[in-house]
């Protein structure tokens, strides 16, 4: 047995690259938001029913990674296993101004790579509904002297609502096991 | 600055002042590795995380790795992970369940109960010159399964954990207890581990009861993110505690914790608002308890340390925590979330969206302690800024010993202001450490805080 979970894979046409082109552009939008610390533009971009989600990622034997590797989202303890009221709260905390840890605010770079539309509903020519599949690669620098890199998978679900994507579920998998880092005061 | 040769030297406890020398010194951190880490007592994991036999949780004293591991005959073994014969790590996965550890490099194997079962050709490499029964994976010298809870020390001297824990026992009883009274019943529902680049001390010593940092976590109060925010309630938690008489005791092993006693008759205080059936739950609690305990109900626990590196939160949220260092300047945090095994699973899913969204490096209280960690051991890195001590003199003077408190004696040195007299307590235990002093002393033996007036005259 294979330890990889497989990734669904959908017809190449021009309609999947016209899609791949809009959503990768979304992606950027929202880094650029991230970055340039439009943070409430950034919540817009976001579904009311957002689930926010980033494992912990434990090592384990082989062949028991699709069971045990990551922890879930119905039980247990994550980094992150949010809804939009919270994500909107740490918004908020970083606007007080006395939110210590982004105080004074990181300098971040939210790179978003490998790009792929896993699924399209209906289909690629009509979506209103797409999962994904990217990289990330996210610099922070605080203060001086700290600065950490974060990289890993990024899973979404993104639905279109009036017209515009909205981010509906984020699976975030930072590839690391003990966090190397004090805190995670950025968004994925 | 020289190096005192005696650690006692760094902890001027009669002024109030302790050199930042301990906080950033390699050398001080050595010490506190061979004399510190290698004899007090240490949480190593929960119960729960080893249900059943040949279940293993990869677990930490000091900077060594170990392995908390039930037997197949059902018996709780602590174990050095490093293979007898050139150290390998026999084992690299978090958890599991096993039968074997079977070290990576030479392919000795160890039973759950750390003997060693097969070392490869045996009958021609090493008979007569090497015998099994000697080469065990090594063990801890005590282990201590109080509550659920796994407690270890590599002194076969210690005392036993009960009287290490002292009085501190009923303060940390309040975080693993279930909430309706019942003694015990916890379960760890997940594990935070990350490293942040502090000295272990400010994480201890910020759990033995620094309430005067609440400053910090301005951001989060202003927002409001307790088990109330969306009623409007402000603030990181519930304040159960208005009505409270806070105390804040020193123990003589070094422990610090910060709880309350309830006024007799008080008003029981909404809480868990978010969701009316959470609240209930809550309520029915409350209620229970008080009927189990009586008015020994009225006393809540808050945060403690217990000596050197073992942390709780004791209700909103619910944790334990273990501090382990990594160097003078760098720690690695584990943070264990408790919650009652029993409890429903709606009460379990509300409790854990909470306590992720407060605790911890992606917490959105906690990630201002870490900032506050970080850069307080940065600045204190300096050759001159290693001349000048921290002052702990707030409240000094201040605390009694055994008070009676809304009608309930609470023993220890108590304090019943804001305080740092616990941070000074610790340090002296740990000094003592360092200093290699026996353990009647490191128990609080000739610290005359608790020695009853009467009979010092
Ligand atoms: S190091 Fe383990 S068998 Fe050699
Ligand atoms: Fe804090």
């Amino acid at each position: 047995m294979d330890a990889t979970v497989e990734t669904p894979r959908i017809l190449r046409d021009d309609a999947y690259y016209t899609l791949r082109r809009e959503i990768e552009e979304f992606y950027y939008d929202e880094a650029e938001c991230i970055d340039t610390r439009r943070f409430t533009e950034w919540l817009d971009m976001l579904h009311e029913d957002l689930r926010y989600f980033m494992p912990m990622r434990h090592n384990v034997k082989f062949g028991q990674h699709a069971e045990r590797e990551n922890t879930r989202e119905d039980e247990g303890i994550s980094w992150f296993n949010e809804d939009k009221w919270t994500v909107t709260k740490r918004v908020e905390q970083i606007l007080t101004g006395v939110h210590y840890a982004e105080e004074p605010l990181s300098r971040t770079t939210h790179m978003i790579t490998n790009v792929q539309v896993l699924q399209a509903l209906p289909d690629a020519a009509s979506a209103q509904e797409v999962h994904t599949s990217c990289r990330f690669h996210t610099y922070l620098n605080r203060v001086e002297y700290e600065t950490y890199n974060f990289v890993g998978k990024r899973y979404d679900r993104l639905v279109r609502v009036d017209g515009d994507w909205k981010v509906r579920h984020r699976k975030i998998l930072l590839d690391q096991n003990i966090l190397q880092a004090k805190n995670l005061s950025t968004f994925f | 600055m020289t190096h005192p040769s005696k650690a006692a030297d760094f902890v001027d406890w009669r002024r109030g002042q302790i050199s930042r020398e301990i906080y950033v010194s390699e050398d001080v951190y050595r010490r506190e590795l061979e004399t510190l880490f290698t004899r007090a007592w240490l949480f190593v994991g929960h119960e729960s995380q080893i249900p059943n036999p040949g279940d293993f949780f990869t677990s930490r004293m000091g900077e060594e790795s170990v392995i908390l591991v039930r037997d197949k005959a059902g018996v709780i073994h602590v174990l050095l992970n490093s293979c007898r014969h050139r150290g390998m790590k026999v084992c690299r996965y978090e958890s599991g369940n096993t039968s074997l550890f079977t070290c990576p490099y030479h392919s000795w194997t160890y039973t759950t109960d750390g003997r060693i079962r097969g070392i490869p050709l045996y009958k021609a490499l090493y008979e007569g010159n090497l015998n099994r029964d000697e080469w065990s994976l090594v063990e801890v010298a005590k282990l201590h399964n109080y509550k659920g809870t796994i407690w270890a020390t590599w002194d076969p001297d210690a005392p036993d954990f009960l009287t290490y824990l002292g009085d501190a026992k009923i303060h940390l009883d309040q975080a693993l207890d279930c909430r309706d009274g019942r003694p015990g019943g916890s379960e760890v529902i997940g594990v935070h581990k990350w490293v942040f680049p502090a000295n272990w001390k400010f994480a201890a010593e910020n759990f033995l009861g620094d309430t005067y940092h609440n400053p910090s976590h301005r951001s989060v109060d202003m927002i409001g993110i307790g088990p109330s925010a969306l009623e409007g309630v402000k603030g990181r938690r519930d304040n159960e505690l208005e009505q409270a008489q806070h105390v804040w005791c020193s123990f003589p092993a070094g422990h610090g914790v910060h709880s309350a006693v309830q006024p007799e008759g008080y008003e029981f205080v909404d809480q868990f608002k978010n969701d009316p059936e959470i609240a209930d739950y809550f309520r029915y609690c409350h209620e229970e308890r008080k009927r189990r305990l009586g008015e020994d109900a009225r006393f809540l626990p808050f945060v403690g340390t217990i000596f050197p590196n073992t942390s709780y939160h004791g209700r909103q949220p619910r944790s334990l925590c273990s501090w382990h260092p990594h160097s003078a300047n760098e720690t690695e945090g584990w943070r264990f979330f408790l919650v009652d095994a029993d409890a429903p699973t709606k009460i379990k899913d509300f409790l854990r969206t909470y306590y992720m969204r407060y605790s911890g490096p992606a917490g959105m209280t906690e990630q201002d302690d870490m900032e506050n960690w970080l850069y307080a051991t940065k600045a204190s890195m300096g050759t001159i800024a290693r001349r000048h001590n921290f002052n702990y003199t707030q409240s000094m003077g201040a605390s009694e010993l055994n008070p009676v408190v809304n009608g309930i004696e609470v023993r220890g040195d108590v304090s019943q202001q804001v305080t740092e007299h616990m941070a000074v307590g610790f340090y002296r235990r740990w000094a003592q450490y360092l200093d290699q002093e026996p353990w009647d002393v490191l128990m609080g033996k000739g610290d005359e805080r608790f020695t009853p007036k009467a009979a010092a005259e």
